[in-house]
């Protein structure tokens, strides 16, 4: 069964259509990444899902509760971490774990053992009797967390998880997404498409509130451009020499400069299904007395996908 | 009601997170006692009773019930906050009860805290108690209404600061409206029947029946009728911005 379906979600605002018929549905053990410019439509549809907002029209269910029907029961099902992690920042972290522990019904024994569990894993125990506006931007996203864990729901909504954090918060964020994910149905919106490698079994892409992919990363990623071409790097005064030999290479179709800096200039051999490997080119290289720094098979980049997708839109 | 109560503790805990409270508390002390002993003359009137305390209480609350609820709601919405309490398995209106509770509850322990005025009275005299207790009582339901008002506006906003101007303009028509100030506006035009109900609605007319120790039951009941119909607004205020 799918913990999380929308069907047909469309939202307006006026004139401006923030949703556009978004259908999508996600299983148990799935982490889905969401993804799309600023503006795209992301955290409207999250707030509709998580029901904030309503839709203008089509629905939204968690663990088969429609989330505007039959409110109470589905949001029982939904730990929910709104943009930004919002918290009332006049209460310590305990209290306001426990408010929140209270409003989903749990009794105080059930929340004491659960929170004693959270604190670990989410690593509050220095914080835990501090005020929430005196935290430091990367606990307060862990608090935010903890509070959409704490009745160890079927399903997670989290928007932006890791905006604002540093690079080793980031990790610990992406490892405690990992670690939970195999028994929930998460949902994760991001910008940053190399969290969408690291944690997401599945990628959609939205831009101006239309679905435009629905895909696991690799396969989206066998769309790039670029995609199996070999770069070259060589120390060179004189590129477009470099570009005319290797150009002349069976198999080879055409020869890109993507950089030259400092003396360094940078190649993309880009070919057919019979590609030069990257001791001929060093070879070819050689013979012309030209020294080869680096060679490698260029991989796709996420980002690169993602900007070719969502310029479509933006052109239509 | 669990929920009820999770949501009354949090907001009446809000008020003494800050030195608000203790502020607020000062300045109705201040006040109250100001006008009671220094405006309306409290030994000068040889008189053993409350009434110059009562008196000023809906111009009071013309100012302070607005400060007190101007939070409730734009607060939460400035802070993003009100995203994640409303994703909570909660109603809207447990949500709308529980915060007016923790408001009215504040404004109690102001009330509760002029005790001492009243020991004084009787110290001093033979006051009828009974009508004190009345005004106590109605004084408490004006102060709800002007709460659920506040609360109401406050829904409809992210800032306080028009949250305790909209309120406060709210009110003073309330307090106003049987004077010809609000009711010159309408005796051009409006049906002398929409002159009585509005005539009946004046707050002061309605707490001077009151503490009058005269027809104490239906002015009571239209406080306690104009609380339920602003909190009911409220609700409404907040699921009309919810499909926004």
């Amino acid at each position: 069964m799918a913990l999380v379906e929308t069907r047909d979600l469309v939202k307006k605002f006026g004139a401006l259509t923030a949703v556009d018929h978004i259908s999508f549905s996600v299983g148990r053990g799935e982490v889905v990444g969401f993804l799309g410019p600023n503006g795209a439509g992301k955290s409207t549809t999250m707030k509709i899902i998580s029901g904030f907002l309503e839709p203008t029209s089509g629905k939204a269910f968690i663990a088969g509760h429609d989330s505007h029907a039959d409110p109470i029961t589905a949001r029982r099902h939904l730990g929910y971490l709104p943009e930004g992690a919002p918290a009332y920042s006049d209460m310590t972290v305990s209290a306001f774990l426990d408010f929140v522990a209270g409003m989903h019904g749990m009794t105080r024994q059930k929340s004491n053992s659960r929170l004693a569990e959270l604190v670990e894993r989410v690593d509050l125990a220095g914080v835990w009797n501090q005020r929430i506006e005196s935290l430091s931007k990367g606990f307060k996203r862990r608090v935010g967390i903890a509070q959409a864990l704490i009745h160890d729901p079927d399903v997670l909504i989290l928007d932006e998880p890791t905006d604002g954090l540093d690079p080793n918060q980031k990790h610990e964020m992406r490892s405690l997404i990992r670690s939970i994910a195999a028994d929930k149905a998460i949902v994760v919106s991001t910008h940053i498409l190399e969290e969408v490698e690291a944690i997401c079994s599945r990628a959609i892409i939205i831009a101006k509130g239309r679905m435009l992919a629905d895909s696991t990363p690799s396969e989206l990623m066998a769309h790039a451009p670029g995609q199996g071409s070999m770069a070259v790097a060589v120390e060179t005064a004189e590129p477009q020499r470099i570009v005319d030999l290797l150009a002349k290479q069976p198999g080879v179709d055409n020869v890109e400069i993507t950089s030259h800096v400092n003396g360094t200039a940078r190649f993309l051999v880009h070919s057919g299904k019979t590609k030069p490997s990257g001791a001929e080119i060093i070879r070819v290289l050689a013979k012309s007395d030209i020294m080869v720094e680096e060679v490698y098979l260029e991989r796709a980049r996420l980002d690169e996908v993602f900007r070719q997708i969502t310029k479509q839109i933006a052109g239509a | 009601m669990r929920t009820i109560g999770l949501i009354f503790r949090r907001e009446f805990a809000a008020y003494f997170a800050t030195p608000l409270a203790a502020v607020f508390l000062a300045i109705f002390l201040a006040l109250a006692g100001g006008m009671t002993f220094f405006v309306a003359g409290f030994f000068d009137r040889g008189q053993a009773d409350m009434s110059g305390f009562f008196l000023w209480h809906p111009w009071l609350y013309l100012v302070l019930m607005p400060a007190i609820a101007m939070r409730l709601w734009a607060e939460e919405r400035r802070g993003g906050t009100i995203e994640l309490l409303m994703t909570l398995p909660v109603r809207p209106w447990q949500i709308v009860v529980g915060k007016w509770l923790a408001a009215w509850a504040f404004a109690g322990i102001a009330l509760v805290l002029t005790m001492p005025l009243w020991i004084t009275v009787n110290m001093l005299g033979n006051p009828d108690n009974g009508v004190i207790l009345a005004s106590y009582i109605g004084s408490w339901l004006m102060a709800g209404s002007f709460l659920a008002i506040s609360a109401c506006i406050s829904a409809l906003t992210k800032s306080q600061v028009l949250a305790f101007i909209g309120s406060a303009a709210v009110g003073f028509i309330f307090v106003m409206a049987g004077f010809d100030l609000v009711l010159a506006g309408l005796r051009s035009w409006a049906p002398p029947v929409v002159l009585d109900v509005v005539r009946s609605m004046s707050f002061i007319g309605n707490f001077q029946r009151i503490t009058d120790g005269v027809l104490e039951i239906p002015s009571m009941i239209f406080f306690i009728s104009l609380i339920c119909f602003a909190l009911w607004l409220n609700v409404r205020a907040i699921e009309v911005k919810k499909a926004a």
